[in-house]
């Protein structure tokens, strides 16, 4: 595209001159305009920072679209893990909360970034690894006894590493089971869940997920799931109300209707149908307490 | 796998996907409003950065090469703490927008312009300079008259520009947050894509973004290719 002229080549005129700034002028004008392109979207809506576990199995596009029906309110959904969804809500960056660590959580509202939390769903962890399961966890008779087998075997294990709710819950498991995580066996990625389950497939490793992303997932070589079921894998989701006092700005009237509305029998419901290859991923359980 | 990529990219153009289109215009207005606003601010920059001496303007010409290289995450990572409730420019409510993901890109974007500008501008100036002299103009009237004279190569400099704002990933990813119909571009969502494991659509929509930012250089080329016969 280069090109070259030698001065005596081409003269410049003054009337060129002239022609040049008119030109950058017009073409600055343009740019302005098409700066101003970008319209933002009119209709109510509350963003909302939750885990990539809701987002990548689908759920929320199952949900939303009917909270929207009957509310008239968009949700813009951040799906992000659970350590950074509460950074997130901390800054006031986000109208609502809707995670799955319920010991972080009820710290979140002793702090006072919260006023409330409940219980919304659950669902559980499940172990995945290689088919041929050379740590033999598939006869394990606890999640304790098959994170212990792991360790033991040496055989490769892939970690979110990125104080997710997941990450969380995986570390307290290696406690129960007397390990501490961290020889070369052991493989910390610092990404979400999906992304990690991609590596698993790709160096055959052990990995720990929950069910939802799991059964959504389309990438899964020579994985299979091969532990499930114990108590202590259970996998709580909570919707906090953040804290009026703190962040008077967000828009809590309608993050508090999205809040009610989850909790509500038709949100529950609306949980409840949600499936993805005919099985269901999310158990409604507000009432529960 | 590559086949079934190339035939979900198939799928999605010719069955012109209201997804797809929706994404991939975002993708667009995005990528040519930060490429705009970066060469309204880089251009003029470039060019008095190649005409004018004076005290750091070789650490100002060193500091905008440095910045070409740029990480787009740290790019990112800092307008997030800029347009955060909790940051200085919080009250603007602009995180989580198509706008925080255009200052983002501005900011990748413009370094890239500003300092080959200045370099093509300089190559000319040095060509034209004593001509521009006798002529008694002066040196702001000189800037755009340089400006349109390597037009030419200034095309190139923008799409450079271009391809850096399209391409890149970690910017937008946190200024934006991939809200789906919101935020969500053609790079956020080949990331999601290959986070569920839905690998051939992931690549697949990459196809489409590469025949895109293809598509963008060739009319460039035929735009630069018409002027040139017009010059003679």
């Amino acid at each position: 595209m280069s090109h070259r002229h030698t001065p005596s080549s081409r003269r410049l005129s003054s009337m060129q001159v002239r022609r040049a700034a008119t030109s950058a002028a017009a073409a600055c004008a343009l740019m302005l305009g098409a700066s101003s392109a970008l319209a933002q979207d009119a209709a109510p809506f509350i963003t909302l920072a939750s885990t990539t576990s809701t987002q990548n199995s689908g759920l929320f596009d199952a949900i939303i679209p009917t909270f929207t029906d009957s509310t008239g309110i968009d949700v813009h959904v951040v799906a992000v893990g659970t350590g950074q969804a509460f950074e997130i809500a901390r800054r006031g960056d986000a109208d609502s909360l809707l995670v799955h660590d319920t010991a972080g959580e009820e710290a979140f509202v002793a702090d006072g970034y919260a006023s409330q939390r409940d219980d919304v769903m659950y669902n559980d962890f499940v172990l995945i690894g290689p088919s041929d399961d050379p740590a033999g966890i598939r006869d394990a008779d606890s999640a304790a006894t098959a994170f212990g087998l792991i360790a033991e075997s040496g055989a490769p294990f892939t970690s979110r590493g990125d104080d997710s709710g997941t990450n969380r819950a995986e570390l307290r498991l290696w406690d129960a089971a007397g390990v501490e995580p961290g020889s070369d066996w052991y493989r910390e990625l610092g990404s979400g869940m999906g992304a990690t389950l991609n590596t698993a497939a790709g160096m055959d490793a052990y990995v720990m997920s929950d069910r939802a992303t799991w059964v959504a997932f389309d990438n899964r070589q020579n994985l299979e799931l091969l532990f499930e079921g114990d108590d202590v894998l259970f996998n709580q989701y909570g919707s906090l109300k953040l804290s009026r006092e703190r962040h008077p700005e967000l828009k809590h009237d309608l993050a508090d209707q999205w809040h009610d509305w989850l909790l509500s029998e038709q949100g529950q419901q609306a949980i409840g149908d949600f499936e993805v290859k005919g099985q269901q991923l999310f158990f409604p359980n507000a009432d529960a307490h | 796998m590559t086949d079934s990529a190339f035939a979900t990219a198939l799928d999605l153009i010719v069955g012109l996907d209201p997804d797809l289109l929706a994404i991939v215009s975002l993708s667009l207005r995005i990528s040519l409003t930060a490429v705009a606003i970066a060469a309204a601010l880089a251009l003029p920059l470039g060019a008095a950065l190649a005409l004018y001496r004076f005290p750091g303007r070789a650490p100002l010409i060193i500091a905008l090469n440095a910045l070409m290289g740029l990480p787009p995450v740290v790019a990112g990572l800092s307008v997030y703490l800029l347009l955060s409730r909790a940051g200085p420019l919080g009250s603007l409510g602009l995180l989580f927008t198509p706008t925080a993901m255009v200052v983002a890109q501005v900011i990748l974007v413009l370094p890239i312009l500003a300092s080959l500008t200045r370099q093509k501008v300089e190559e000319l100036h040095g060509e034209y300079a004593e001509q521009l002299a006798s002529m008694g103009i002066s040196r702001v009237r000189r800037i755009p008259t340089l400006l349109w004279d390597a037009r030419l190569a200034l095309i190139t400099v923008m799409l450079a520009g271009f391809g850096r704002a399209s391409a890149e990933v970690g910017a937008v990813m946190i200024v934006g947050g991939n809200i789906d119909g919101v935020t969500r571009v053609m790079t956020t969502a080949i990331v999601l894509e290959t986070s569920k494991g839905n690998l051939p659509l992931a690549l697949g929509l990459g196809i489409v973004l590469l025949a895109l930012v293809g598509l963008i250089n060739a009319l460039a080329h035929l735009i630069g290719e018409s002027t040139r016969r017009q010059l003679g």
